[in-house]
Order: structure tokens, then sequence, then C-alpha cells
């Protein structure tokens, strides 16, 4: 095992293939009236970066309120609707699309060797249905906002809020029909457009990933749209169902909230473990340690994690033997986590490692997720969690999943894939460094609201009393690094979309059959249908087994 | 509806998959249905109790959920469909069953004061 850093660097030059799904048709109507799969992830890609901004301001404006002690940047109510539509514009405009919606809408047909996705019409109707959702949610911010956090807790979200929460419902309702469409689509399409030869167990962990997703997305996204529908229809019409004064339940509405809304922290991270699966035996330029315990552990994760919801409840007043049961199967998620983990370590072993821009993002993510993972099981447990629940422990907590696993999971991703969708290669300089200043901003943001957390500052208020305030400062010091990091890839991805290296079919030799068509890839993904004859991560016995 | 294609293509002799019911199976459905629809007028008029707990609702939910099971497995055709299919239905009734289940757990054994 060499010890040098080794970059893969493409040496022989490349040209663009002559005809390719980018280039088929210039005109905005055969982008807007698509049904390839590959220009409906673009579009998906465009709206989603639009609202992981606007996210990004919402979230710019709490950090820098929390800059002082003083509630002073912003009034007590604007900080709420700013904390809030932060959470909803990231979770349901960003986060649940991210990865499956972009990436896995343009790999998934290609990875099994399908033209398409099953159903491309249903594809390019959840993408509208989505901007729909997406617009109800921004003129929910532009006309007022809304304050109830991004949970909706009843009854102040159905009685006592005077913001705009039908608005905002109605938008993540919306939204929420584009996301059971993705699911479905990729349900179908991995059971019934698999190419000759592509078996379950010659799948990429991605659509395996994928697929264990798409089980959440439909049988979950029905939940949270009742709930929501519920919450309107008691706001509206004082129909008593969550509200106690009209003879409802608030635990009630916790229970339904987050049936969704735990499962859907794994419609977000699934997928990007995926990409992870995918990066790192690439890099390593060997096979995948563990496949089938990775595929199902994708799988059990899905179903054990619609299991645990209660969590989020310790303190709201839940029977404690709902409590125990709940407590003990959040512990018992945690395992096939962790076997994906074990498994992402030892296929670095011996492997002939490369240190290309979507690894280093792999990398973070293993040890962010690691730590978001681990902490999560300091909230699962009963006692512990009722000093830390409501602190910034939880928000660090989730943050580390969800940004320094997720949101590092897609840029993993766009990298990694970037030579697919448009044929030419991001600079690796200003990628590693970007990548870099991701992973010091995120720590330095995140790693003292642990510690904040635990101090005891609770989430949500705009003022903090004065010995808090180094550990605060931190954080938004981070918040800014973390910014650039986010900033820099927009600047040199446009960039070398012009400029950039033409990469040919296979930049990095990886196996998949992504990679085997041309970059960027026909319109019809290949040009003939291809036949699968082995495993998906064939590295053979070369450099990777020394 | 390449997928739909493609089933066909792949399996020619699951024609018998897109049987459709007869119209008399239809008719007797809804009139199933129409009964059901008058049961539940009629129930809901009634003071039905055991032990001092009303049981009003559960007869309610048992009404709606019988006709609902005809509609599922007639109207929409789940009777005739392929075992995959009807995974996939039973697994949407099993979740929903997760969700009443563990929500009880809660309900059931909370310390009401
Ligand atoms: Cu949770």
């Amino acid at each position: 095992m060499s010890t040098a850093v080794t970059d893969v660097v493409v040496t022989e030059t490349h040209v663009m293939p002559e005809e390719h799904y980018l280039n088929a048709d210039h005109s905005l109507k055969s982008w807007l009236l698509t049904q390839d799969h590959k220009r409906i992830a673009i579009l998906y890609m465009l709206t989603i970066t639009f609202f992981f901004f606007v996210g990004g301001i919402m979230a710019s404006l709490v950090r820098l309120e929390l800059l002082t002690p003083a509630g002073d940047l912003l009034e007590s109510d604007t900080y709420n609707k700013a904390f809030t539509m932060h959470g909803v514009m990231m979770i349901f405009f960003f986060l649940i699309p991210s990865v499956p919606a972009t990436l896995g809408n343009f790999l998934i047909p290609m990875m099994i060797g399908a033209k398409d996705l099953a159903f491309p019409k249903i594809n390019l109707l959840s993408w509208y249905i989505f901007v729909v959702g997406a617009c109800f949610g921004l003129a929910a911010m532009i006309t007022g906002g809304v304050d109830t956090g991004w949970t909706f807790y009843a009854p102040l979200s159905t009685t006592y809020s005077n913001t705009n929460v039908i608005l905002t419902a109605v938008g993540i309702l919306i939204a929420g029909f584009a996301s059971i469409f993705t699911g479905l689509n990729f349900i179908v399409t991995i059971h019934k457009m698999r190419a000759p030869g592509q078996t379950w167990f010659r799948l990429p962990l991605f659509v395996w990933a994928h697929y264990a997703a798409s089980i959440i997305m439909v049988l979950g996204t029905p939940v949270i749209a009742i709930t929501l529908i519920l919450v309107a229809l008691e706001r509206g019409f004082h129909i008593g169902i969550f509200d106690p004064r009209l003879g409802g339940d608030p635990i009630l509405f916790q229970h339904m909230f987050w049936f969704y809304s735990h499962p859907a922290v794994y419609i977000m991270i699934l997928p990007g473990m995926g990409v992870i699966s995918e990066v790192v035996t690439t890099f390593s330029h060997k096979r995948i340690f563990g496949y089938k315990a990775i595929a199902f552990s994708s799988v059990a994760i899905a179903v054990f994690g619609f299991l645990v919801w209660a969590h989020h409840m310790f303190i709201a007043g839940i029977s404690m033997y709902a409590a125990l049961i709940f407590s003990l199967i959040s512990f018992l998620v945690a395992i096939p986590s962790a076997i994906k983990v074990f498994n992402w370590s030892a296929t670095l072993y011996k492997g002939s490692v490369r240190w290309n821009t979507p690894m280093l993002y792999a990398f973070g993510f293993i040890g962010l997720f690691t730590i978001g993972g681990l902490t999560g099981l300091f909230l699962a447990a009963l006692g512990l969690d009722v000093h830390l629940t409501e602190t910034y422990f939880i928000v660090a907590h989730f943050h580390y999943v969800m940004v320094g696993g997720m949101v590092l999971a897609y840029l993993c991703g766009i990298h990694h894939w970037w030579p697919k969708m448009t044929g030419r290669l991001y600079p690796e300089l200003p990628a590693k460094l970007s990548a870099l200043l991701v992973f010091v901003g995120f720590n330095l943001t995140f790693m003292p609201q642990f510690i904040l957390g635990y101090l005891g500052m609770p989430r949500r208020y705009h003022s903090y009393p004065p010995e808090w305030q180094v550990l605060n400062v931190l954080s938004t010091a981070g918040a800014s690094i973390l910014a650039i990091g986010f900033l820099l890839p927009m600047l040199y991805l446009v960039w070398s979309l012009k400029y950039g290296q033409v990469a040919g079919p296979n930049p990095w030799e990886s196996t998949g059959l992504e990679w085997e068509t041309s970059s960027p890839p026909p319109s019809h993904n290949f040009h003939e249908t291809p036949v699968v004859t082995s495993e998906p991560y064939n590295y053979g016995e070369k450099e990777g087994e020394v | 509806m390449t997928a739909h294609q493609q089933t066909e293509h792949q399996q020619p002799h699951h024609e018998s998959v897109h049987h459709i019911g007869s119209l008399f199976t239809y008719a007797l459905i809804f009139g199933a249905l129409l009964i059901g629809t008058g049961l539940t007028v009629w129930a809901a008029f009634q003071n039905i109790e055991v032990g001092g707990i009303s049981l009003n609702a559960p007869i309610a939910l048992i009404i709606a959920t019988v006709k609902a099971t005809l509609v599922v497995l007639y109207f929409m055709h789940v009777k005739d469909s392929s075992r995959l299919t009807k995974i996939t239905v039973i697994s949407g009734v099993f979740w929903l069953g997760i969700l009443l289940t563990l929500t009880m757990t809660d309900f059931l054994t909370r310390a009401w004061h």
C-alpha cells in the first residue's frame, strides 16, 4: 500500500461526444417538457440549489443574531420566523429531494441499464408539483413567514400562531406528493426495468439505498400529508383534534408528525449513504467490503426507522412504558448504520486509496455522520435526553447528521458524477480547498453547539446569558467559513462547464454501467442495451488486493 | 407506461392479470357498499354501549374498513393482481398498523390524571 497521497489524474485527451442529452435540443420547451430523467435531474438540481441558498440566508440571520448575547438584530418574533423558515426550506425543499431527485433521478436508470425511469411523465410531473409546492412555501415566507418551528407543534400551530401556517402546510403537502411520485417511480423502475443479467445482488449499493428510501417516501409521506390537513382543519374550522380545549390531544399531533419525520431523516440520509458506498469503493479501487450487509442494512434502516419516532417526545408527556420501548428500539436502529460505517472502513483497508475531492467528502461524511449518529444514542437514552433535549445539543446532533452527513454526501456525489453529467471535470485544486473549508467550517460551527447544549443553552431563543458568548462567536465564525465552502463550488462548477477538462467516459476508472456510456450520455443512455455478467464492484485482483 | 409494456413482454402467460371482473360482480359489490352506507347511518343513531363504553365509533370504523376492503379488492382489481401488488397493498396496511399500535402503547399506558 502506497503511503503517498495520490490522485486520479486524467492524462488522456478526450473529445466530447457529438450528440448527448444536453445538446439534443436547446430550446426552453425541450427542457420544460422533457421526459428525460437526466434533464429532470438537472431541473431539480437548479431548483433545490435555489432553496438551499434561501435556507442558507435564514441560517445566516440566525447565526448573526446569536453573535451577541442580547436579542438585538432580530425581534424575538422575527427570530422565530427566521429559524422556522430555515428549517422548512432546508428540510422540505432541499434535503428531502436533494440526492434522490437529482443524482438518484440521473443515475438509477443508468446504473440498472435502462433507458429511463418506468414513468417518465410522472417524473416530470413530480418536478412541477415540487415547484408548485415550493412556490407556496416561498409565498408564505414573503407574505410574513411562519413562526411555529418546522415541526408545527399543536396547539401553537392550530390555535395560537398568527402567521402563515396553512399556506406553508399546503406547500409542504404539495411537495410531499412530488416525493411520493419519485419514490413510486424508483420502486417500479428497480423492479421492472433492470437490464438482462442485472440481478438484485448485482445492483450497485446506490440503487439499494434508493430502493430503501423510496419505501419510506411511499409509506411515510401520506401520514405527514394527513397530519397537515388535520392542522389546517383545526385551525380553519375548529375541529377538535389536537387542541385540548376542543377535546383534542396535542401529543397525537407529535405521534403523527414524527411517524413521518423520523423516517424522513432516513429519506435524507439513505441516498447519501448510497453515494458514499459508490465513492469509497471507486477511490479505493477495490471491491466493497460486505456488499450484502450494506444492502440489507439499508432496508433494515427503512423498516426499523419507522419504529422509533417517539424518541422525540420523551419529555412531552408520553407514558413511561412507551418511552422505554421507543428508547430501546432507537438504540437498535444504530446497528445497521454502524454496519455501513464499518464496511466502508474495511473497504479502505489495503485498497489503493486516491484522494480526489469526492473521496475527501466521503471521509468527511464517515467521520461526521459517526459523531452525529453516536450523539443520537445520547439522546435515545431516557435519562440523558431529559437534560439534553430542546438544547443546542439537539441542534448540533442533527446538523452533524444532516449537514455533516447529508450535505457532504450530496457534494460528494455532485463532484463524483459531475464528469458524467456535464462531460467535463471540475478543477481539482479549488474543489479540494472548498472540501477542506466545508469540513473545518462545519466543525467550528457545530462542535461548540454540543458544548453549549450540554451547558444548558436552549434552542430557539434570540438572546442568551453572556457567559456563552465565546462559544457562540466561534459557531458564527465557523458558519461564515462554511458559507464560503458552499459558495466556491458554485463558482468553479459553473466555470468547469466551459473550461473544465473533457472527462471521457470513465475518468475515475470506476466499474458500474453509468461509466460505460459516453459523458455526457446520449438521450437514451446506452447505444445498445447493456448485458450484465458480473457483480457491481469487480475491480479484479490487480492493484486493489496487494 | 413503459413498465407496463415491459411486464406484458416479460410475462406473456399472465394475460389473466388484466382480467376485469364481470358487470354482475360490480353490481353486487356496489350493492354491498350501499348496504354498508345504510348500516353506518342506522348505527350512528343507535346508542350502543357495553359496560359503559360507547361502541359507536368502533362499529362505524369496522363497517368503513369492510367497505374499503371491498373497493380495494374489486374496484381496484387487487384481487386479480400480481403477488407484488398484493404485497404492496398489505405493506401499506401493515404500516398503518405500526402507526396505530405503537401510538397505542403510549395512549393505553399513559397516567391520565
Ligand atoms: Cu428521530
